[in-house]
């Protein structure tokens, strides 16, 4: 299917950078790294108590739950996926 | 009567025009100039609100500063209370969002004015900003008498409308919004080129800062180890006033540095004998315009002639870093996009089978198919048995790339002069030939390891193409070094002396308040 082509492609996109030498070099997380660590704050609470805001823009709820739909359902087969998507 | 540079703040100051009078200007322009398709979201009322609020403080004598009144534009992949934040995406269409990103909340409490929010490629992936929800971005200058005048009709019924040309991207609109005249200053985002890139398309001053600079609270994120917002304005000192509004430690984001910052104005450099200026020579990329190429050879000649010292340098893992900008993006972006599951927020689709296929199917009918590429293989690099080969691969390539250019920079060199693109904007019906992975890939090769590196980096309009439309070159300068980049942009600015877009409807709107020839800038 196309997103597996693409994935293909991108895949030997990345490939490219096995060319590059990168003996001895540690991996780089962030560019700040010599600036400073990440910092932790202390664990206080300095905001919150939102709940109407952030229940605001979710489309289905029940008083202060988000409601999902039932959960360990496993998805259908691959050969099914594309009938059931249909269906949404 | 003629004023080479119309100062907007000071005529507010002096009451020769008021905030509401500027704000309606740029609605009635926005309005005008709907074609361009630069905004999503315009918040006309609001707006109007603000600019009130601010000719009462005007009234009293007491701005709150040099930004009171000024309208702004802002992308729409910042959070803005109460104004819908889509990302250019259905999967956040009609979120409005609870609260500000922290540069929107710094731009309103100086007074400045929300007109609206701005259109981009969906949530900010591609080079070209075509690839939205609500449609692409028309690059002003294609309504341009100097492009015009210089684009020949393949035949004699083919409309002016087939010719268009891009803006560039990912912050298309924001740049389209500033090229045009509807507000003096737009956040962008940039991640690998997607502030600098439309700005050189669109002829406005594009400045990415150094990473850690500005917060990025509320910028909805993309890779949060590269993303910065984003400015664009019309000129380099707008450009310094803006970002000494925005820049600062911010409690909420933990990636901003604590040092204090200082807002800073910008000297008018005249002796340029004590700068050293690198060309690095692998910027000259397969593919670079003749014309660019040209363009890049003589800015140096300016500076070699004007007495600095131009030297050729070398950062020798240039072309890898769009390889390495690939793996990383990606496997942030499905990292980052995890998040979007329609429960607390956005769309929901209406599959109610189980969990699962809720997800699955809110994904698949959220997002278009550049995203959900992105997370696809972001997920197959991080896989356990991909992690090493790929992400840790990229990783220890990302400090080689930072490395060139430290290395560079200890050498004595202050400030680098590249290209931003490759060649000027593409009309619409030649870009879309190639796919979005494939164009970002050729379009960010010249701006995406500043990103890598985390240095801040600005584009300067430089001149018209033989096509009638914008070039820009770019300075990348030293971290946090912004004071030093941006004097050497603005000397350079003020020697190229980029012409003002000639476009009817500006022209028509401006007549009476704005009679100048140069560019209108606000500081």
């Amino acid at each position: 299917s196309e997103g597996v082509e693409r994935l293909q492609k991108a895949i030997q996109f990345a490939d490219q950078l096995h060319e590059v030498n990168t003996e001895g070099v540690e991996p780089m997380d962030s560019v700040l790294e010599d600036r400073w660590c990440l910092y932790l704050r202390e664990d206080d609470v300095t905001e919150g108590n939102c709940t109407k805001e952030l229940l605001e823009n979710a489309r289905e709820k029940v008083e202060e739950y988000f409601v999902a739909p039932p959960g360990n359902i496993p998805l259908p087969k691959l050969e099914e996926r594309e009938t059931f998507l249909q269906g949404s | 009567c003629f004023w080479r540079r119309f100062q907007v703040s000071a005529a507010l100051k002096e009451g020769h025009v008021t905030p509401t009078e500027l704000c309606q200007r740029c609605l009635a322009l926005i309005r005008s100039t709907r074609f361009l398709n630069a905004y999503i979201t315009i918040a006309e009322e609001s707006a109007l609100k603000q600019a009130e609020a601010s000719e009462e403080r005007y009234k009293r004598g007491q701005p709150l500063g040099v930004l009171d009144g000024i309208p702004v534009a802002v992308k729409d992949n910042f959070n803005t209370a109460g104004i819908e934040t889509t990302c250019a995406s259905n999967m956040l269409r009609g979120y409005i969002s609870p609260y500000n990103a922290t540069v929107v909340q710094k731009l309103l409490d100086q007074g400045a004015v929300l007109l609206g929010k701005t259109n981009l490629d969906e949530f900010a992936m591609g080079s070209g900003s075509t690839d939205g929800v609500f449609g692409p971005v028309r690059n002003p200058w294609s309504y341009s008498r100097q492009y015009k005048e210089k684009s020949v009709p393949k035949s004699h019924s083919e409309d002016k409308e087939s010719n268009w040309v891009i803006t560039g991207g990912s912050s298309g609109g924001s740049a389209a919004a500033v090229s045009s005249f509807t507000c003096f200053a737009a956040l962008g985002s940039d991640t690998g080129g997607s502030t600098r890139n439309p700005a050189a398309h669109c002829g406005v001053v594009g400045l990415k800062p150094t990473y850690g600079l500005i917060s990025r609270h509320g910028l909805i994120p993309l890779v949060n180890s590269m993303d910065v917002p984003g400015i664009l304005t019309r000129c380099v000192d707008d450009a310094a006033v803006v970002l000494g509004s925005l820049a600062g430690h911010d409690p909420k984001d933990s990636t901003t540095i604590q040092d204090n910052f200082k807002p800073f104005e910008l000297p008018n450099l005249t002796d340029v004998s004590k700068l050293s200026i690198g060309i690095p020579k692998e910027y000259h990329a397969p593919g670079l315009s003749s014309e660019i190429l040209a363009l890049w050879s003589k800015a140096a000649d300016l500076f070699q002639n004007a007495g600095a010292k131009v030297v050729e340098v070398s950062l020798p893992h240039t072309r890898y870093s769009i390889v390495c900008y690939h793996v990383l993006c990606t496997a942030e972006v499905a990292s980052n996009m995890a998040r979007f599951d329609g429960l607390e927020y956005g769309h929901r689709s209406d599959m109610n089978e189980s969990t699962e296929s809720m997800y699955a199917a809110t994904r698949r009918e959220g997002f278009n198919d550049v995203v959900r590429g992105r997370i696809l293989s972001g997920n197959y690099f991080l896989l356990k048995q991909n992690y090493e080969k790929y992400f840790i691969k990229a990783q220890k390539v990302r400090r080689l790339i930072a490395d060139d250019f430290m290395r560079v920079f200890r050498s004595g060199v202050d400030v680098l002069l590249t290209p931003t693109t490759l060649s000027d904007a593409a009309p619409y019906v030649e870009f879309i030939k190639e796919d979005n992975r494939t164009r970002s890939a050729q379009d960010d090769i010249l701006t995406q390891a500043a990103n890598m590196a985390g240095l801040p980096a600005i584009n300067v309009p430089t001149a018209l193409s033989e096509r009638g439309l914008p070039v820009g070159l770019q300075f990348i300068g030293r971290s946090f070094q912004e004071q030093q980049l941006l004097t050497v942009a603005k000397w350079f600015e003020k020697q190229v002396q980029f012409p003002m877009i000639q476009l009817e409807e500006v022209e028509r709107h401006n007549h009476g308040v704005f009679q100048d020839q140069k560019s209108t800038s606000f500081s």
